[in-house]
C-alpha cells in the first residue's frame, strides 16, 4: 500500500510569481485619479430660439470675462483671482439688498419650505487666447464661491456641511444655492 | 568566561518567510482594485492645471476622454509642437469629435447613455481657442455632460 502522505510542494517560488505578477500591473496600470470639475453646458439654440433672446436683467448678471492675456475683468474692473470669490459670494447673496445687485426670489422648495433664492447668474467669457489654466482657475473659484454659500446655508439649517447630509438635504441645499454658471458663447474678449 | 559565549543557535536565525506570497498578494489586490487599466499610449504631453474644488468622476466606464495639448517628442517632428486633439489613438480634428462622440454613445448601452460624460483633459497651457472649439462641438453633438479634467493642489 502506497504511504498516505502527499509530496510536499515547494511554495518558496510562490513570493516571485507573486511578485512578478505584481510588477506586471504596475507597468500596465495607471494611477489616474479621473477628478475634475463638472459641468454641464447648455444646449446648442436651434435657429428660431436665437430670435428669442434671454431676457436676463441686467443687475442679475455679472460678466466675469478673462481676456486674451489673462487678466480678469468682473462686472466692468479689472480684478485679481483672489478677489473674486468675495465678489461672487458678495453678487449671490446680496447682503444689503443693494438694487444694483441681483433680486432673490421667494421660492418654494419642496421640504423645506420658502426661501429667497438669489436670481444671479454668473456668466464667464473667455477669449480664444486665455490660457486654460486661467480659465480653470476661474471656474474653481466660482465653484469655490458656491460651494462656500451651500456650506453657510447646510450649517445654518442643518448643523452639517454640505457634503455630510444626506442626498434629500442636498438636493434641498442645490435648490436654494443654485450653482448658474453659464459658459457663454464664445465671444473676443478684447484687450483693453 | 565560558558562560559569555553565545552558543550559536540555527533555528532562530532563521526568518519564516512562508507569510510573504501571502503579503505580495494582498499588495498585487490593493493594486489590482484600485487602479484601471492603461487604455492606451499617450501621444500628447497634458500637465493638467490645479484646482481645489473638484470632485471625482463617479462612474469611469461611462466616460471618455479628449486629450489636447502638444504633442510628445516623436510626433513633434509630424505635427509640430502646436495643440492637438487626441481622441483615442490619434491626433486627430475638431470635426472628428461628432464621430468619436457618436461611437462613444454607440458602445453604452441604452440606459446609459444620458449619463455619458466626455472627460477633458488639456494641457495648463493650451489655448482656450482650441478648448472652446472643442466644447462648441461637444454641444452640438448634445454631449452636454462634460468635465474638466485637474489635479488637486
Amino acid at each position: 500500500m502506497a504511504s498516505k502522505k502527499t509530496p510536499d510542494i515547494n511554495g518558496g517560488s510562490m513570493a516571485d510569481i507573486a511578485f512578478l505578477m505584481l510588477i506586471f500591473f504596475l507597468m500596465v496600470s495607471t494611477m489616474d485619479s479621473e477628478e475634475g470639475l463638472s459641468r454641464r453646458l447648455p444646449p446648442m439654440p436651434t435657429e428660431d430660439q436665437k430670435v428669442e433672446n434671454q431676457k436676463v436683467k441686467q443687475r442679475n448678471i455679472i460678466q466675469v470675462r478673462i481676456s486674451s492675456n489673462d487678466k480678469i475683468f468682473a462686472g466692468n474692473e479689472i480684478i485679481d483671482v483672489s478677489q473674486l470669490k468675495d465678489k461672487i459670494t458678495e453678487f449671490l447673496t446680496n447682503p444689503n439688498e443693494d438694487p444694483l445687485l441681483p433680486e432673490k426670489k421667494i421660492e418654494t422648495i419642496e421640504g423645506f419650505g420658502d426661501y429667497p433664492v438669489s436670481k444671479g447668474v454668473i456668466s464667464l467669457q473667455n477669449d480664444r487666447g486665455t490660457s486654460y489654466r486661467k480659465y480653470i482657475e476661474v471656474q474653481n473659484e466660482l465653484v469655490k464661491a458656491v460651494n462656500l454659500l451651500r456650506d453657510d446655508f447646510a450649517q445654518h439649517e442643518y448643523g452639517k456641511k454640505y457634503a455630510r447630509l444626506d442626498e434629500e438635504k442636498q438636493l434641498i441645499v442645490r435648490k436654494a444655492v443654485p450653482q448658474s454658471i453659464s459658459e457663454a458663447e464664445p465671444k473676443d474678449v478684447k484687450k483693453k | 568566561m565560558a558562560k559569555f559565549i553565545k552558543k550559536k543557535d540555527d533555528d532562530a536565525s532563521k526568518i519564516n518567510t512562508a507569510s510573504l506570497p501571502d503579503i505580495v498578494f494582498m499588495i498585487l489586490m490593493f493594486f489590482m482594485v484600485s487602479v484601471s487599466m492603461r487604455k492606451m499610449d499617450r501621444m500628447v504631453i497634458v500637465t493638467m492645471p490645479q484646482a481645489t474644488e473638484i470632485a471625482k468622476l463617479e462612474r469611469k466606464d461611462l466616460s471618455s476622454y479628449i486629450y489636447i495639448g502638444t504633442p510628445v517628442l516623436q510626433y513633434q517632428g509630424l505635427h509640430g509642437t502646436d495643440s492637438q486633439i487626441q481622441l483615442n489613438d490619434s491626433f486627430r480634428s475638431v470635426d472628428d469629435i461628432r464621430d468619436f462622440v457618436a461611437a462613444e454613445r454607440e458602445s453604452l448601452s441604452e440606459q446609459d447613455r444620458p449619463f455619458m460624460t466626455v472627460s477633458i483633459k488639456a494641457d495648463e497651457n493650451t489655448r482656450m481657442g482650441i478648448i472652446t472649439d472643442v466644447k462648441q462641438e461637444l454641444r452640438r453633438c448634445s454631449a452636454l455632460k462634460i468635465m474638466y479634467g485637474a489635479r488637486k493642489k
